[in-house]
């Protein structure tokens, strides 16, 4: 006899697949925020489940800083390529050769921050009403706050103390001009269950993932990835080591963890056991407590 | 853990920071190893910076700068723990009455509520509000937490005293299930382990209750309800003629070859096949988001409703809803509200106030008709178009409703058809 209820994965699939076919049936012009990290890759994976046997109908929409793990934008391409949907790219680097916004100067200078004006730039150029994400409230503390359906004003900004209360299943995407939302379908999966979900579908994640050689430096706790924008200090030494990425953002501040885990199984297994956050090797949310919410009031991702 | 056969529990939990709501989730994710070492370590420094000795577990559940620096809840805030039985996610919400709307959003989609009561204060208002909303709002599960009964010396007496205030003023209310549990969430007693304290409680610890409550049938599997949110044309070799109806499937159970009415034209049909993601299946069930096609070319839209032949909701543009008023400017008379009901989405006017509650003592006060943030009230609504309507007491997907205000396109109220 079948048994008529969902287990924790069907569901949270159901749940997300249920949130894009709203944002397709509410919104214009809607697109897919694409990284080329897991959780980027499984939204538009479930984006093509929910859509089946139609074409995913969102473009993907890809905030470039320039300081790409190379293996990262292979797979952008190739996924585009496979899907046979399009591609926006919002530059930063075109952004600061505009003047739109300036490098970051110091030490610890990133383009983390400068991606909001790009995005911001982008979405507001190509008139986007509905930016998807792969946020997910797990993450971090500001996004626990997050709705599903997240409204942003004007200038891109995102208030967390005047949000649109979310009940039941009902999603109220209505805006004025100008205005757009953010939609973040997986928001109620954790790191574990994006790995378990992964790992059964048999979903392809690039290789940047899995357990690899690779030159890197120690820096703050994490192994940073050797490239041609990183500056070393003069106390830093490049080292040899087994390591995977556990979050994918811009090279120059993703650090990696060792490992050993070199398949999918091996990963689910480690991060089972993980005692450490994901976004505990991100410098970008280490500048302080509330480094998240103040950018993501800002505009950002 | 086997991953096939775990459920997912939505959990709501209200009150302020003085029940021990905060400890008591921050002691429900520490204790299943659901804390992190590098969010440990921030608590740490952060209890350490404001004088605390230890751990303050309360603070692995503040969010927002405002939060912190005030020490409250403000939002819903969503929490999440896995045990090797379940997944849960906790609403985590604010128990002032100013909150009332937070309380009813966390509510919505919750399996279960959990009510604290503060072992030395008993049942007070707080309890009742909570509760009022949890059986408002048709949780299907309470689980009754009386906490800090390391201060009451762990008596007995005291937490039968508590269950039995509870008892008297909940009777009035609809309740499905609830259970009591003596704890303390600052100890740890009853919550993930069994209290050595209270070898007179022959319940089992909070969270073990969590993992085995019966949940499978808190969704309506009888009332077959389908409302269309998009519909699928591929417009690719091999799928000329395919229009597929995708939607999640509210309440009950579709097979193909079921016959189905579709509302509100009322034409009949047969379904001819069921799509769930790229594979086809041969019977669908809610919370499950398909696509289904149908054996005829009818025309069919977002907002229409695919529903068994010989079981169909009432048809109507007049009907009473229990409303929550959920926005800083109060109701405007005669203004033109969009109302959301499933895919569908109509014009609504207040046509009366028939009566508003009163929280705190659940008495109606049939005078006052002025609708402000956090009121609860029995109305009657007017929509521009016949709604295919339950009452949420049958199916809370079917059954609930929110209202837009279109001069500010904020959501202004939730409503709960009676």
């Amino acid at each position: 006899m079948s048994t008529y209820y969902l287990n924790y994965l069907e569901e949270l699939e159901s749940e997300a697949i249920f949130i894009l076919r709203e944002v397709w049936a509410q919104f214009q012009n809607p697109v897919i925020l694409f990284s080329g990290g897991k959780d980027s890759i499984l939204v538009t994976h479930l984006a093509k489940k929910a859509f089946h046997p139609a074409k995913i109908p969102f473009a993907l929409m890809h905030v470039d800083t320039g300081h790409n793990f190379p293996e990262a934008i292979q797979f952008r391409d190739d996924i585009v390529d496979k899907l046979g949907v399009n591609l926006i790219v919002g530059s930063v680097q075109k952004s600061i050769d505009t003047g739109r916004v300036a490098e970051e100067k110091g030490k610890n200078a990133t383009r983390n921050a400068l991606q909001i004006t790009t995005l911001l730039d982008t979405i507001e150029e190509h008139k986007i009403d509905c930016a998807i994400g792969g946020g997910r409230r797990d993450e971090e503390k500001a996004r626990a706050k997050e709705r599903f359906f997240s409204h942003r004003d004007e200038f891109g900004q995102w208030d967390p103390k005047n949000q649109r209360p979310e009940l039941w299943n009902l999603l109220n995407g209505k805006y004025f001009e100008g205005e757009h939302f953010r939609a973040f379908p997986i928001s109620n999966w954790t790191e574990m269950d994006v790995w378990n979900y992964l790992t059964k579908e048999k979903i392809e994640i690039p290789s940047l993932y899995l357990a690899h050689e690779r030159e890197v430096v120690k820096r703050n706790g994490s192994w940073i990835p050797n490239s041609e924008f990183l500056k070393l200090e003069p106390n830093e030494d490049i080292v040899k080591k087994k390591i995977r990425f556990r979050t994918l953002g811009d090279i120059t501040i993703t650090g990696g963890i060792e490992s050993d885990a070199d398949t999918m199984e091996k990963i689910v297994e480690e991060v089972s056991t993980m005692r450490e956050t994901e976004r505990g090797n991100r410098s970008d949310d280490k500048r302080s407590e509330t480094a998240m919410e103040d950018r993501k009031k800002d505009g950002y991702f | 853990m086997k991953i096939d056969k775990n459920q997912l529990l939505r959990f709501t939990t209200a009150g302020s920071v003085d029940d021990g709501k905060s400890t008591l989730i921050g002691r429900l994710l520490y204790d299943s190893k659901s804390i992190f070492e590098d969010q440990l370590a921030a608590v740490e420094s952060s209890s350490k910076q404001k004088g605390i000795e230890g751990v303050d577990l309360a603070m692995f559940t503040d969010g927002l700068k405002d939060e912190r620096e005030q020490g409250i809840t403000i939002d819903v805030a969503y929490r999440y723990f896995t045990t090797p039985k379940r997944k849960f996610i906790i609403a985590d919400t604010p128990g002032h009455i100013q909150y009332t709307r937070n309380m009813v959003t966390g509510a919505s989609t919750a399996n279960a509520a959990v009510v604290l009561i503060d072992a030395r204060h008993g049942v007070i208002e707080q309890t009742k509000r909570h509760t009022f909303i949890a059986s408002l709002l048709n949780i299907p599960h309470i689980i009754v937490c009386v906490n800090k009964m390391d201060l009451v010396d762990y008596s007995e007496d005291t937490f039968n005293a508590i269950v039995e205030q509870f008892e008297e003023f909940s009777s009035k209310l609809l309740i499905k299930d609830v259970r009591y549990i003596p704890i303390s969430a600052l100890n740890g007693d009853n919550v993930v382990n069994r209290s050595e304290h209270m070898s007179w409680f022959q319940g089992s610890p909070m969270l073990h209750e969590l993992e085995t409550l019966h949940i499978s049938s808190d969704i309506n599997k009888i009332d077959a309800r389908f409302p269309v949110q998009t519909v699928l044309r591929p417009q690719r070799k091999g799928f000329e003629d395919y229009r597929g109806y995708a939607g999640r499937i509210a309440s009950g159970i579709y097979r193909v070859g079921d016959e189905v009415a579709v509302l509100p034209s009322g034409f009949n049909s047969k379904i001819k096949s069921i799509n769930s993601g790229d594979k086809e299946v041969e019977e669908a069930f809610a919370p499950m988001s398909v696509a289904m096609t149908l054996e005829d070319d009818i025309d069919i839209s977002r907002g229409d409703m695919i529903v068994k032949m010989n079981n169909q909701p009432e048809l109507s543009q007049e009907f009473d809803v229990m409303l929550c008023w959920l926005n800083n400017s109060p109701v405007k008379p005669r203004t033109k509200y969009t109302i959301m009901h499933t895919s569908n989405e109509q014009k609504a006017v207040i046509k009366d106030i028939v009566y508003k509650m009163d929280v705190n003592t659940f008495k109606r006060n049939e005078d006052d008709k002025d609708l402000k943030m956090n009121d609860i009230a029995r109305v009657k609504l007017k929509t521009s178009h016949r709604l295919m309507l339950d009452s949420y007491r049958d199916n809370r997907n079917t059954g609930s409703v929110i209202l837009v205000d279109e001069s500010t396109k904020e959501t202004v109220a939730a409503g709960m058809i009676v």
